[in-house]
């Protein structure tokens, strides 16, 4: 019965978006307030009704209630709440209706939250969200129905993919939807702003929470799934340039570009119908993602075309989303005319040149996740594009990025002198030159490249700081903005991430041997000692655990107990990892294949500063979140008449 | 019920074990050195995206022997790529070699950022030199001399 409820509440959100996408639209156009009004009720409406589907389909999995088909193939009765819970969205179906919901939770917000908006924008605003709900609801309803029944009903089922039973996955895929989603605001504000034939301050002001909040957590959600990689995997990399990964990280980039021309649209009234079309872009490539991940293109293009359906769905929603915006975008944009002149050397000018700097590296990401697939689609020749390459051609541009980060903020809009903003920077200059001698000589003097990353990461940091410094020391602190404080947090996390990386990726050490339960070993300054192996039983496993102990001059460290743990369900192993971090350095201990005769398999690895990466990335998202809470996003926006008389700061 | 979870994992513990084990290491850690270097740059033929240094599967294995055969046959780095090449394809790079059905694999992002950067620099430099404008000619003179007198 309740599945079936979900069943009814999703085809009734999908006949209140299609009213929502409409009706309201061709109330803006003809200036009918009855129509506009429909929206916000529609957008309320649509939430509750998605927000009924999503509970009846948690209910089915938290019952364990296995005559739902979607339930059988994804959770078993044995398997923890919490799993059960994220067994929800760890699955096709599923994490569709969790894209679903969120489109119509942000629908709803803006609903709420945009009492202030000009009634013509709010209406269209919400309307193109709908149409994209449209798309999503018709796609699940169609192709993925989540509350499919089975009968008979099997007596258990198949359960969970081992490796996604994890507390940092289960909330991995919510975070991500978050940011992908989150840029649908935007570029639904982007749309009717070329609809309205109008992009003003007051509209930036409008876009940038919005396009904040969605990469806030989209910034989390990265840095929740690179975490789990690390510590789930086994093997103590981070970041693996797969296309999965990269399919979050296109929208990220192009998401941290439109941050930064918003700014430029909101304080100086130029750049518009760049920020329009980075906001078109900017949701595009989340679909792509969502496209590249759930259409099964990745496995192989082979795979995509024997399950056509979903995938012939999804990709001409892409092609829709994509080609009608950029087509509305190259119909309308020459209305939005530019205000404010610049020179070349001004705040504008280095927003511009984040802006061409980061659209390279998203550039260069696109492709190199897409040509395998094109090649393959066109010539039938097999190519791989793996992390050598992306090594080899984004971490170069990387680096005119980060040199520029921290002269940027501190040149005048307008018009400004390159050199007294160097000036400010010279003891930040001076500083990462030192760090990066110290690491070339005495940490690895073979790892030149590292070197130089490390000054480059200890120049963000000092560099971000060296303007907040400045502020704080001509005793400006209580009066300081939130979203200067933010920036400050960000830019330098970013320095704490690059930091992170290099420690992690260039001077590890690692160690692989077999041992014997009483065998030593020495290992980057502990003398490790293989005490026991034993077995254990766990709710839904099987396991294997070693207990390393590790010591430092005959005197007790601490004790890793990596474990081998096997699904019975589903007869997957897993390599449950230990990691001892003093937020240094992590020590890293996994147990591999092994038995009594043999000894097992130990692995460790010594990873300096690698806690450092996510939280850096946890810092920038913090100094996303600070930057949120200026009162300028809060108080300064919904009123017209303040926009009309702003001056030219 | 001690036993039986040692039984089950016994028979089942047979899943492959991660990436690269102790017994296939060469015994000169420069050597070995190399080796691991080599094998992050080789990918697994079998896997999705991974390098033979990461992969538990088979192939890789055998993949990871063959390059520490050659190395300790006295094989150089590059020598060793050929080999591989040679038998799996180029394929097996993950860094693919730039030639003529990868050119714009590498060419892409440069070319980005030219054009886009010289359009911008381009633009930039129109600004700055801003067109005069036209003198008045005789009859808009007059105007004005008449609006002026008004």
């Amino acid at each position: 019965m309740i599945p079936e409820l979900g069943h009814f509440a999703l085809i009734l959100a999908l006949a209140v978006a299609l009213v929502q996408g409409t009706l309201p639209l061709l109330g803006a156009a003809r200036g009918d307030d009855r129509l506009m009004a429909l929206g916000r009720t529609a957008a309320l409406t649509q939430a509750l009704l998605v927000i009924v589907a999503f509970g009846a389909l948690t209910q089915a999995y938290v019952t364990s209630d296995f005559s739902v088909a979607n339930v059988v193939a994804n959770s078993h009765s044995a398997k923890p709440l919490l799993y059960k819970i994220s067994g929800v969205w760890g699955n096709h179906e599923g994490s569709m209706l969790l894209w679903a919901l969120i489109l119509a939770l942000f629908g709803a917000a803006v609903a709420i939250f945009g009492a202030g908006l000009p009634d013509t924008l709010r209406s269209r605003v919400l309307a193109i969200q709908a149409l994209i709900g449209v798309g999503f609801l018709a796609f699940l309803l169609f192709t993925s129905n989540p509350f499919e029944r089975v009968s008979p009903p099997p007596l258990d089922g198949n359960g969970l993919n081992p490796l996604l039973q994890d507390p940092g996955l289960a909330f991995h895929p919510p975070l991500l939807y978050l940011g992908y989603v989150g840029f649908s605001v935007t570029y639904a504000f982007g749309i009717a702003a070329l609809l309205e034939g109008r992009v003003d301050a007051a509209w930036a002001r409008w876009v940038r929470p919005w396009t904040l909040a969605a990469w806030c957590f989209l910034t989390l959600g990265i840095a929740l799934g690179s975490w789990w990689a690390y510590y789930i995997l086994g093997w103590g990399g981070f970041w693996f340039w797969d296309p999965v990964e990269n399919a979050s990280l296109m929208p990220w980039l192009a998401g941290t570009a439109l941050l930064h021309s918003a700014i430029v649209v909101e304080k100086r009234d130029a750049l518009k119908s760049w920020t329009v079309l980075l906001a078109i872009l900017a949701f595009s490539l989340s679909l792509l993602g969502t496209f590249l991940v759930r259409s099964g293109v990745l496995t192989s293009v082979h795979a995509f075309a024997q399950d056509p359906a979903r995938g012939m769905f999804i990709l001409a929603f892409l092609l829709l989303v994509t080609g009608g915006g950029l087509a509305l975008y190259a119909w309308r944009a020459p209305q939005l005319q530019g205000g404010g002149l610049f020179q070349p050397v001004s705040r504008e000018g280095a927003l511009i040149l984040n802006n061409l700097l980061l659209c390279t590296l998203a550039a260069t990401v696109l492709l190199g996740t897409l040509y395998p697939l094109f090649l393959d689609l066109l010539t039938g020749n097999k190519v791989s594009v793996g992390p050598p390459f992306f090594n080899a051609t984004f971490v170069p541009i990387c680096a005119p990025l980060f040199a520029a980060l921290c002269v940027g903020p501190l040149l005048n809009w307008k018009r400004a002198e390159l050199w007294p903003a160097l000036m400010k920077l010279r003891l930040a200059f001076i500083v990462s030159i030192v760090a990066a001698i110290v690491a070339a000589t005495a940490i690895d003097s073979r790892a030149t490249l590292a070197a130089v990353a490390f000054g480059f990461g200890v120049w963000l940091i000092a560099g971000s700081l060296a303007g907040f410094v400045e502020r704080v020391w001509n005793g400006r602190l209580r009066t300081l903005p939130r979203s200067f404080i933010g920036m400050t947090i960000a830019h330098a996390a970013l320095g704490v991430v690059v930091l992170g990386s290099v420690g992690t990726a260039a001077w590890n050490t690692e160690l692989i041997k077999t041992m014997k339960p009483g065998d030593t070993a020495a290992f980057a300054g502990f003398d490790v000692k293989l005490d026991r192996i034993e077995n254990l039983q766990g709710p839904n496993y099987i396991a294997e655990r070693a207990t390393l102990s590790l010591s430092v001059d005959g005197k007790p460290y601490t004790v890793l107990t990596p474990e081998r743990r096997l699904f019975t369900v589903q007869r997957r192993q897993v390599a449950e990892t230990s990691i001892h971090t003093n937020l240094l350095r992590d020590i890293y201990a996994t147990l591999g294949e092994g038995g009594a005769e043999g000894g097992w398999v130990i692995r460790l690895y010594y990873n300096p500063l690698a806690p450092w990466i996510w939280l850096g990335a946890a810092l920038c998202a913090l100094g996303g979140f600070v930057s949120l809470s200026d009162r300028r996003l809060r108080i300064g926006a919904p009123s017209r008449t303040r926009v009309l008389t702003q001056p030219a700061e | 019920m001690k036993r039986l979870v040692a039984l089950l994992l016994a028979t089942l513990l047979v899943a492959p074990a991660l990436a690269v084990e102790p017994s296939e290491m060469l015994p000169d850690p420069a050597l070995e050195g190399r080796a691991r270097e080599i094998g992050r740059e080789l990918r697994c033929v079998v896997c999705q995206n991974q390098s033979i240094d990461d992969s538990a599967a088979e192939v890789a294995r055998d993949m990871r022997r063959a390059v520490r055969e050659r190395l300790s046959a006295g094989d150089k780095d590059e020598q060793v790529f050929a080999y591989m090449v040679a038998r799996y394809g180029d394929y097996v790079l993950l860094k693919p070699p730039f030639k003529a059905g990868t050119w714009a694999l590498w060419l892409g992002g440069p070319l980005v950022l030219l054009v886009a950067g010289g359009a911008l620099l381009i633009a930039a430099r129109r600004r700055k030199l801003p067109v005069a404008p036209a003198p008045l000619s005789e009859e808009e003179q007059r105007r004005l001399a008449a609006l002026l007198d008004r």
